[in-house]
């Protein structure tokens, strides 16, 4: 009896972020659609056909999402371990030039699975070297991430942007050649309903990395140790756990996951690295993170709004300017950041209250 | 239930009838009630989450009652702000107080209704009224020191000064005592008494039976939330007093520490805890432990006595390696641990009790049996993976054996009370394999039928052969469990004593530093 009504409770905290963003996202978006003089239900309807009516629109949701959930998942593990990683964006980056420089270097005609399996560890290791950094420095120094991770952003970018435009791009443009090997297959080559959608296989890889991060942080003793460190830090030390090693290595692997991001975009989608390819999905991530309460399965399921939202902009262009999604995209973070625990506590008096009338007993 | 009630004279100033208030599920007033009449000392008892507090607090107005009545010098009042409060004479006087350490004692106690010559704030016009209102209650404090200079017996002084600044006529005062040592608790009494005498009314919030008869003329029992007795002092004793607040008879004899202890030192240190020359540095002072050198037998208890501040923490913070040592060397029997990881510590035989629970012994948002392996995870790992089926039967055993409520160990442990919480980490440090533990504060904010558990749970530990280094700020729980006392002050151990020579009387100026013994190596 109380086990369900815990279990209520804590599914009821997991999806509030979710509702608040859905209520937020239909409010304000009547209103700026109503502002353009275009009739709300019709937009929306546009919206959801342009997305998830068609298997084109579909694929291009997933292939979103699928980057969405790196990023949310990267920034997620981070804050588990009581870390604020706002430098995915930049992890993101360093993972597809990461891979597009391995894909490069490997000689055409290499076999695709060690090719793919080669570039995949390189974004991987590119995107974890970023996020070691603020890692290392707030262990050694006491540096704060926050602060260290944004500027990692400046620098990476602009370090990315310099060697695509002074060494390895394509004349008149800012991408690089395209891979000789380690491209990843588009679904729509075995789907032909798919046709035209940038969704790859990619986003097998990173369903296999949400499944992973959830067993390791709830049943591993690393994992254990990680939501320790994050929840009561002293209180881990205490138990025997090094919090700063625990914190580098957070941040290690939160930077893995938002370079493994990387993937689905130059292995999956271009075959090339081009530079700004990230586009704000590391920052979007903050949110998808924030959204999904840290939790891997709602990472995903906050990667998929997001991502309707995103490509709901391009189909409803037709009759309201894209930007509409951008502006709600922008209030969703408002409103999840400033009422979520607002929201929070007034579901919470409203359960207190309806306890107190069923009586004290329970 | 039957309350035995007190008759009360005059009309009382305080009247609170039938208050209700829920903390989400938690029923932390379920009808209680208290009348206070005016001009007197009133102790407001009961085990810790007995709702005291939150009666308390919403008397001075910084809680709303979900239900009930609030009088005040007989009018109602129920709902009322903090400012309508103090406005109407309410002061309360937390357990922590609230004062900002970079002001002086007199700017402290005006602050907020700063007397003002022509806009500018008139600091000698403050100290003035600072140096009347000392005078005349008898709280002395120095008017124009820093308040991060004083002591904590002289920062609550100023404390109760403040309330009185603001006209309180209604002084409340949460656990006075928990910080003070004995002179300075004697020296409150005399304060209060006399602020009483001059008009004001006190109520006391303890838990400490012995200050209840020393100082109060009237007593409001709480238990679980509810008001289970009012009874007059001089027509009650502590084993009645304590009977209402548990709801069955307390063994205070055995709290009293009338019980026979063991010849110290008598099995040497092979497997016990040396202290060597110990210095350690503090957050604020360079040698917060200063040259600290001391053994622990296996099977003797070794009290630590002194006021809270003068390096108890720091030392068994070195000695648990969640702090370096500056100098000096840490030895479990031959094994030198000083430079060790709290992990090879651990497995190397110590056990650790920490003195905040909150913060260092416990993973609130952890579940029980979560927490029941916490610094032992490694043991309940195979391959990297928690063995959950280990973790769930070592909880279950546990929360048996140590009569863990609720049953249900996948409950958080920030759901538990404050008793079951402790419960939680006496449990989880006395069931592994260990030689040495270390001891802080075991029974602080427990109840007292949790109090007799643990301090039962510590004896037969000791008497299994194991050295217990037992730092506690309650000296009435150093005397009963101790086989031998030392005191700290000022970050040294300033005397070591057979318990047979102690007693509060010949510890009290030690801990205040009054009297200095040799720097006492016990080896």
């Amino acid at each position: 009896m109380r086990m369900t009504e815990s279990r209520r409770a804590a599914l009821e905290e997991a999806l509030l972020p979710l509702a608040v963003a859905l209520a937020v996202v239909l409010v304000v978006g009547d209103l700026l659609i109503l502002a353009y003089g275009e009739a709300p239900g019709a937009v929306w309807r546009l919206l959801l056909d342009g997305t998830w009516g068609n298997a084109y629109g579909i694929g291009q949701v997933l292939y979103k999402a699928t980057t969405l959930t790196c990023t949310g998942l990267a920034v997620a593990l981070a804050l588990r371990a009581g870390l604020f990683n706002i430098g995915a964006e930049g992890q993101l980056a360093a993972g597809g030039f990461g891979a597009a420089v391995m894909g490069l270097a490997l000689p055409t005609g290499t076999p695709s699975l060690l090719a793919i399996g080669a570039c995949v560890a390189a974004a991987a290791l590119c995107g974890s070297a970023v996020g070691a950094v603020p890692g290392v420095l707030r262990a050694r120094f006491g540096a704060h991430e926050v602060i260290v991770t944004i500027m990692m952003n400046f620098i990476v970018l602009a370090l990315l942007n310099y060697v695509v435009a002074a060494k390895l791009h394509v004349p008149e443009t800012l991408h690089t050649p395209a891979l000789e090997a380690g491209t990843v297959g588009r679904v729509a080559a075995t789907f032909p309903a798919f046709h035209g959608s940038a969704l790859n296989w990619t986003i097998v890889l990173v369903a296999a990395a949400v499944v992973s991060v959830a067993w390791y942080l709830f049943r591993t003793r690393a994992g254990f140790e990680l939501r320790a460190v994050g929840l009561q830090p002293d209180a881990a030390e205490y138990g025997g756990v090094s919090v700063s090693r625990t914190w580098i290595g957070a941040m290690a692997l939160s930077g893995a996951i938002a370079g493994l991001g990387g993937v689905n975009f130059v292995l999956g989608y271009k075959g090339y690295y081009e530079d700004g390819f990230a586009g704000g999905a590391g920052f979007l991530g903050i949110v998808v993170a924030l959204v999904g309460r840290n939790h891997p399965l709602g990472v995903v399921i906050a990667a998929l709004f997001f991502a309707t939202l995103s490509q709901g902009g391009l189909a409803i262009n037709a009759m309201v300017p894209k930007q509409i999604v951008e502006v709600l995209q922008g209030i969703v973070i408002l409103a999840i950041a400033s009422s979520v625990p607002e929201v929070r506590r007034l579901v919470r008096k409203a359960a207190g209250a309806r306890r107190a009338d069923t009586g004290a007993t329970s | 239930m039957t309350t035995p009630t007190a008759q009360i004279g005059p009309a009382p100033v305080v009247r609170m009838t039938g208050i209700q208030k829920h903390f989400g599920a938690v029923h932390a007033n379920r009808s209680a009630e208290i009348e206070v009449a005016a001009g007197e000392i009133h102790a407001l008892v009961g085990e810790n989450g007995a709702g005291k507090s939150t009666l308390m607090k919403i008397l001075s107005g910084m809680l709303p009652a979900d239900g009930g009545r609030v009088e005040v010098g007989g009018r109602d009042v129920t709902g009322w702000s903090t400012t309508q409060a103090i406005v109407a004479g309410v002061g309360m006087v937390h357990q922590h107080f609230m004062l900002v350490p970079t002001l002086t004692v007199a700017e402290n106690v005006v602050l907020g209704r700063e007397p003002v010559n022509v806009g500018t704030f008139d600091r000698d016009r403050a100290i003035r009224e600072v140096e009347t209102l000392s005078k005349q209650s008898g709280l002395i404090v120095p008017a124009e020191r820093l308040v991060a200079d004083l002591s904590v017996g002289e920062a609550q002084r100023v404390e109760i000064l403040k309330t009185l600044y603001r006209g309180a006529r209604i002084l409340l005062l949460d656990e006075p005592t928990a910080v003070l040592s004995p002179p300075e608790v004697t020296e409150l009494w005399g304060v209060l008494r006399r602020v009483r005498d001059q008009g004001t009314t006190i109520i006391l919030i303890t838990h400490k039976l012995d200050e209840v008869m020393a100082v109060t003329e009237r007593i409001t029992v709480m238990r679980q939330g509810a008001t289970v007795a009012q009874l007059a002092t001089r027509e009650t004793t502590p084993e009645g007093i304590a009977r209402a607040m548990v709801g069955r008879e307390v063994d205070l004899a055995i709290r009293d520490g009338q019980r026979v202890t063991r010849e110290p030192g008598r099995t040497g240190t092979a497997n016990g805890l040396i202290v060597s020359n110990l210095t350690v540095r503090g957050a604020r002072v360079e040698r917060a432990v200063n040259d600290v050198s001391f053994t622990v037998a296996p099977g003797e208890i070794l009290g630590i006595a002194g006021v809270e501040g003068n390096g108890q923490t720091e030392l068994l913070e070195a000695i648990a390696g969640l702090r370096r040592a500056t100098s000096g060397r840490i030895q479990l029997g031959a094994l030198d641990i000083t430079a060790a990881t709290v992990r090879e510590r651990a497995d190397a035989g110590l056990s650790h009790i920490p003195e905040d629970r909150h913060q260092r012994g416990l993973i609130l948002d952890y579940s029980v049996a979560d927490n029941l392996i916490l610094g032992q995870q490694h043991r309940f790992t195979q391959r990297g993976v928690l063995d959950r089926h280990a973790i769930a039967t070592n909880a279950a055993e546990q929360a048996t054996r140590f009569d863990i409520r609720p049953a249900n160990t996948t409950a958080k442990v920030r759901d538990l009370s404050g008793g079951n919480q402790q419960k939680v980490v006496i449990a989880r440090e006395l069931s592994r394999h260990f030689i040495v533990l270390l001891a802080a504060q075991p029974t602080r904010g427990v109840d007292v039928g949790a109090i007799e558990f643990i301090h039962d749970a510590l004896r037969r530990a000791r008497d299994a052969g194991k050295a217990i280094l037992l730092v506690s700020a309650e000296l009435r729980e150093i005397l009963t469990l101790s086989d031998r006392i030392a005191v700290m002050y000022g970050g040294r151990i300033v005397t070591v004593m057979p318990r047979s020579d102690a007693s509060e009387a010949v510890l009290g100026p030690f801990m205040t530093g009054a009297r200095k013994g040799s720097q006492a190596d016990a080896a």
